[in-house]
């Protein structure tokens, strides 16, 4: 039986931390309630010979009272509880990079280097992870308890979640977002080794080829490149450069090219379309599969700002 | 012109004017409701809208303008005969009211009538957002939403205007059996606000429909 | 009014035949438009789905005690949460006080003879029990796998169950939610007695006129929802599914405007009903009355407005989340003043320990801890972690079965003997009122720490290391069902052999106890004035109150 549950991640401490004065203020209000509710029936049950004598009439300086104090205490918490997950939403810019395409009922992780493995994540440790996350079908949800972490990861759109181990060991992995008959089943471990043993782990389980090879294959195959490399014979938006950098809209506004843009560009182009281009590009929804759409991802944002691959 | 009957004062009422005011303020209340349901209905619709504009102006272009202008203005004819049958009758005239009664019910059976047959023509166009959509290419998504927005939102107007048809005739066999006078008319208000109501949503479903993204 | 005059009024009232006597056949029943006949066929009614609901649950906690789940099958694991949810949720706590006890009560505390609106109050049954056929028909055929909460596309594209029927039943209960709503609202202005001003109306008043505000303004929004959610099933289009070009955020955003709202339908008559139950039993005047009817109000209001915290890992923006977490703190103060308004009210009384001040005492503690533990989800970092776990079932059944159940006891007992003219047996009352508390305290309190420890919810099987406090909560469950079945048991009997209840036996103001237990079919012969507030028990020592 377990009664405890393991800090391990950079998070999981402050989290707990959270968790515990919560805990700490409930206990207090709980004292007070059950104090004084066990004192007063006791002490004033109907047969007790207590004198009452005259009864507070004017409420409104006991009801001020209660009122301002339970504001000020839960507006701490407010506080607390919102710095605390805005950081976790803002993903350190060196986090190695792992993408999850949840499907009814596995989870499937893809490395940078192309290795793969289903319901097992193998990370290093004290080095922040930043998962990017899809589903093929229904929303999933990626939950380590010992990280304190949990996303929903969704259909059509890409979620991310990232954390930085600081324990190595196995952690487990649930799915937290009902998802169907074995729902219960999607479960999985996340190991967290030392950086050699990680580094030894990606080199015997590499095998097709990195992720950006694999990508370049794959541009090339589904006519990527026929529009989007130099010399191509339609006018199409330069693809050197492109992650990470502002993109100008037919519509006025100005989007940042990261992973959803990208993603959303090849499966739905008419959504977006980029300043002074016509909008001819055919939409690959339903031609591309997620893993494909994975290593297409990596392989443009790859591309350095020369030659455009 | 016969005595009007006197209306029964349920047990739970003073007077008269006390039970007339309330079935008032429960029907208003009840539009309160109904105004939540297609509010939720078109909030939905105007957030789709923002994330598929061009989807949802192709859609909307491929409407029968024509059926809903014209049934625009036969709902407003409708709320103009149904006011003046309340008018008539403020002064005792029932078999006025009777007709304006009538008339406000053939007026509700045109609209669906020319709504059924524009249902029809938009199916036979293929423009049921489900199988075979007239609509292809990068636009069919952002269509096919629009239309089934469509095709719900005018379903439960449909189905609302059915239930005020009903209304309407019966209140006018109420009338013919001299049920109201200029005193007492209270069921005639109360289905007058329903019916407002009611066209009140099509004002609404009108340039939602045929108007926004037409021009584009 | 003067002596003379209530004796005359008393005579007259004795004179009529009770409202159980005032036509003995089934169709005098099932056609009645009296508020009290209505309100017993609703009991009836919702007992019924109680039960089934709490079979589902039985069934639950027995595949829980083995980590690989007792019962074979995930799938009908899967499809007894659903309908767990679903009855409890639509059948049992949405109606439970308003349409059993408020149908009831409600025009006698108002000195009314009937709700404005009693032939739709008739319909609003017909609708309800409409509805009940619809979903134990969906029951029957199999099922629904998709939990009470219909998410997408899990509902409309993969569900293997009867979703369009299900979700047809759940959408006619809304109607007669509605209805019953609405009447309240209009008898509450309309129908108050001469003098009755606002403030001067019992507790229990102005929780059901909060509550029937939400329930007309929000339920709207579910219709509408499971409408779309029906269109997308039936035909395959892409309104909330992704694949199809659809949001599935913008389904929960819908389903979660009306879905929060409703917790505070189902607990805000129980607050009313504590509010009732503790001034009497302390013989002392409800303190802080205009604070405790305001907070009603204010949890109504700022209710529609946290709909967002069930949505904090869901992708929504952290803004919204932000602003959603702030206001859900928000909502919590008015639930906390109400608590120490109680003990306050308690201080110095003269305290009795019937039945129903048992169920309210167990209230207060049990309501308190399940809304200090609404705050550990409200606090945004410590929800990622308790999100969709067990931590989460823990908090609700807490506020639902610890304080909705106890206080719909609770009210059951107080009013008993007005409802059906009998006295309940009193020692075996609060003999169960007491094994309640512990059953419950067992079943539930182990699931914060399973929920803290990351076991999610809805989940058929679970690694080992989590079976002790299953089993311990397995185990409380077990109790928590005898101490269900005691009332259904002993209130059974009391019908038929309980002792004659006394127009008011427990010495209490309101109008509803200057009736005879039970009142007569049009309540009130003479109608009552009211001249003072409710709660003026005696407030010096000078002049004892209670026989």
């Amino acid at each position: 039986m377990r009664f405890s549950l393991p800090e391990a991640s950079a998070n999981a401490a402050q989290t707990d931390w959270l968790i515990g004065g919560l805990t700490a203020v409930s206990l207090a209000v709980l004292a007070l309630v059950f104090g004084l509710l066990l004192f007063y029936v006791v002490r004033y049950r109907h047969n007790s010979p207590v004198v009452r004598g005259d009864l507070a009439e004017k409420s409104f300086r006991f009801e001020i009272s209660w009122t301002a104090a339970t504001l000020l205490v839960f507006l701490g918490l407010f506080v607390w509880g919102s710095v605390l997950y805005v950081r976790l939403y803002q993903p350190p810019t060196d986090a190695l990079k792992i993408y999850i395409v949840a499907k009814q009922w596995m989870w499937k992780a893809e490395y940078p280097g192309g290795q793969r493995e289903i319901n097992t994540l193998h990370v290093p440790v004290n080095k922040p992870v930043e998962l990017v996350m899809t589903s093929q079908d229904v929303i999933h949800d990626f939950f380590v308890p010992a990280f304190r972490v949990k996303r929903d990861v969704l259909p059509g759109q890409y979620e991310t979640l990232w954390f930085r181990p600081d324990r190595p060991g196995t952690y487990h992995l649930f799915c937290a977002q009902f998802c169907g008959t074995s729902h219960a089943a999607m479960v999985g471990s996340v190991v967290v080794m030392p950086n050699a043993e990680f580094q030894d782990w990606l080199g015997t389980n590499g095998n097709d080829g990195t992720l950006v090879e694999e990508g370049s294959r794959l541009f090339i195959q589904y006519g990527c490149s026929g529009c989007h490399r130099d010399h191509g014979t339609v006018r199409a938006p330069s693809l050197a450069g492109l992650y990470g950098s502002p993109v100008p809209l037919s519509d006025g506004s100005t989007v940042t090219a990261d992973d959803r843009y990208i993603r959303d560009s090849i499966l739905n182009p008419g959504g977006q379309v980029v300043a002074s281009y016509a909008q001819v590009m055919p939409s690959f929804a339903g031609v591309i599969g997620e893993d494909d759409l994975v290593k297409l991802l990596a392989y443009i944002e790859s591309l350095g700002a020369e030659n455009g691959g | 012109m016969p005595d009007a009957i006197a209306p029964h004062v349920d047990f739970q009422y003073s007077d008269v004017r006390h039970q007339a005011d309330t079935a008032i303020a429960g029907m208003w209340l009840f539009l309160a409701t109904e105004m939540l349901f297609f509010g939720g209905l078109i909030l939905a619709w105007l957030f789709c809208r923002h994330w598929q504009q061009a989807g949802f102006d192709a859609g909307s272009r491929e409407t029968l303008i024509a059926f809903g202008t014209i049934n625009l203005v036969v709902l407003l004819t409708a709320s103009l005969t149904f006011a003046a049958g309340l008018a008539w009758i403020r002064l005792g005239r029932t078999r006025r009211l009777v007709q304006c009664c009538w008339l406000t019910a053939a007026l509700g059976m045109l609209f669906l009538m020319l709504k059924s047959i524009e249902w029809y023509t938009d199916i036979a166009g293929r423009l049921f957002p489900a199988g075979a959509f007239k609509l292809t290419g990068a636009e069919a998504d952002g269509a096919r939403l629009f239309w089934s927005f469509y095709f719900v939102s005018t379903g439960l107007h449909a189905a609302h205007m059915i239930a005020g048809v009903g209304l309407l005739c019966w209140l006018a066999l109420r009338a013919r059996q001299g049920s109201f006078s200029a005193q007492w008319h209270t069921p005639v208000e109360v289905v007058g606000l329903y019916w407002s109501f009611v066209d009140v949503v099509w004002i609404m479903l009108y340039p939602l429909i045929y108007l926004i993204g037409r021009g584009a | 009014m003067s002596d003379h005059a209530q004796t005359a009024a008393d005579d007259l009232t004795l004179a009529q035949p009770s409202y159980l006597e005032d036509g003995v056949t089934l169709r005098s029943w099932l056609l009645s438009t009296d508020h009290k006949r209505i309100a017993i066929l609703y009991m009836v009614s919702i007992t019924v789905f109680f039960f089934l609901g709490g079979a589902a649950a039985a069934l639950i906690r027995y595949n829980l005690i083995i980590p690989q789940g007792a019962l074979a099958s995930a799938e009908l694991y899967n499809r007894l949460f659903s309908m767990h949810g679903v009855l409890m949720v639509w059948f049992f706590l949405v109606p439970a006080v308003p349409v059993t006890i408020g149908n009831f009560i409600l025009p006698l505390m108002l000195g009314a003879r009937d709700l404005a609106f009693p032939r739709l109050n008739l319909l609003s049954w017909y609708l309800f029990v409409a509805a009940g056929i619809a979903v134990v028909a969906a029951l029957f055929a199999g099922g629904i796998d998709t939990g009470w909460t219909f998410y997408e596309p899990l509902s409309s594209d993969y569900a293997q169950g009867h979703v369009v029927l299900a979700v047809t039943g759940v959408f006619i209960a809304g109607f007669s939610s509605i209805a019953t709503g609405l009447n309240f609202i209009v008898t509450i202005h309309r129908l108050r007695a001469p003098g009755l001003t606002w403030y001067r109306l019992p507790i229990f008043v102005w929780s059901l006129y909060s509550t029937s505000v939400i329930m007309v303004l929000a339920t709207p929004v579910l219709a509408i929802t499971l409408v779309l959610l029906a269109f997308e099933t039936i035909f395959h289009v892409g309104v909330f599914d992704p694949r199809l070009g659809g949001d599935p955020l913008l389904f929960q955003h819908m389903f979660w405007f009306y879905s929060h709202p409703a917790v505070y339908i189902m607990i805000l008559p129980g607050l009313g009903v504590v509010s009732e139950i503790i001034p009497v039993f302390a013989r002392k005047t409800l303190f802080g009355y205009k604070f405790v009817a305001w907070a009603s109000v204010a949890i109504a209001v700022i209710g529609f407005f946290v709909w967002g915290h069930h949505m904090f890992v869901s992708g929504q923006s952290a803004y919204a989340s932000v602003l959603f977490s702030m206001l859900s703190f928000l909502v919590a103060v008015p639930s906390a003043i109400k608590v120490f308004n109680w003990l306050g009210t308690l201080h110095k009384g003269h305290i009795r320990f019937d039945a129903p001040m048992l169920y309210a005492l167990g209230f207060i503690g049990l309501f308190t801890m399940g809304g200090l533990t609404g705050l550990f989800l409200a606090a945004l970092a410590a929800d990622i972690q308790l999100h969709d776990t067990y931590f989460v079932i823990a908090h609700f059944h807490y506020i639902m079965v610890g304080g909705m159940v106890s206080a719909y006891f609770g009210a059951l007992h107080y009013w008993w003997p007005k409802i059906s003219g009998r006295m309940y047996p009193e020692m075996i009352a609060r003999a169960a009122a007491l094994l309640m508390f512990v059953g419950f305290n067992l079943t539930f309190f182990p699931q914060f720490l399973l929920g803290y420890l990351g076991m999610p919810r809805r989940y058929h099987s679970y690694p080992p290391e989590f079976q002790l406090l299953n089993v311990l909560s397995s185990a409380g469950a077990s109790i928590l069902a005898v101490a269900y079945l005691m009332p259904l048991a002993y209130l059974t009997w009391s019908l038929l052999r309980g002792s004659r209840a006394p127009a008011n036996p427990w010495h209490a103001l309101g109008l509803e106890w200057q009736t005879p237990s039970p009142p007569a079919a049009c309540n009130f012969v003479v109608t009552p004035v009211v001249t003072g507030p409710p709660y003026a028990y005696p407030t010096s020592e000078a002049r004892p109150f209670d026989a």
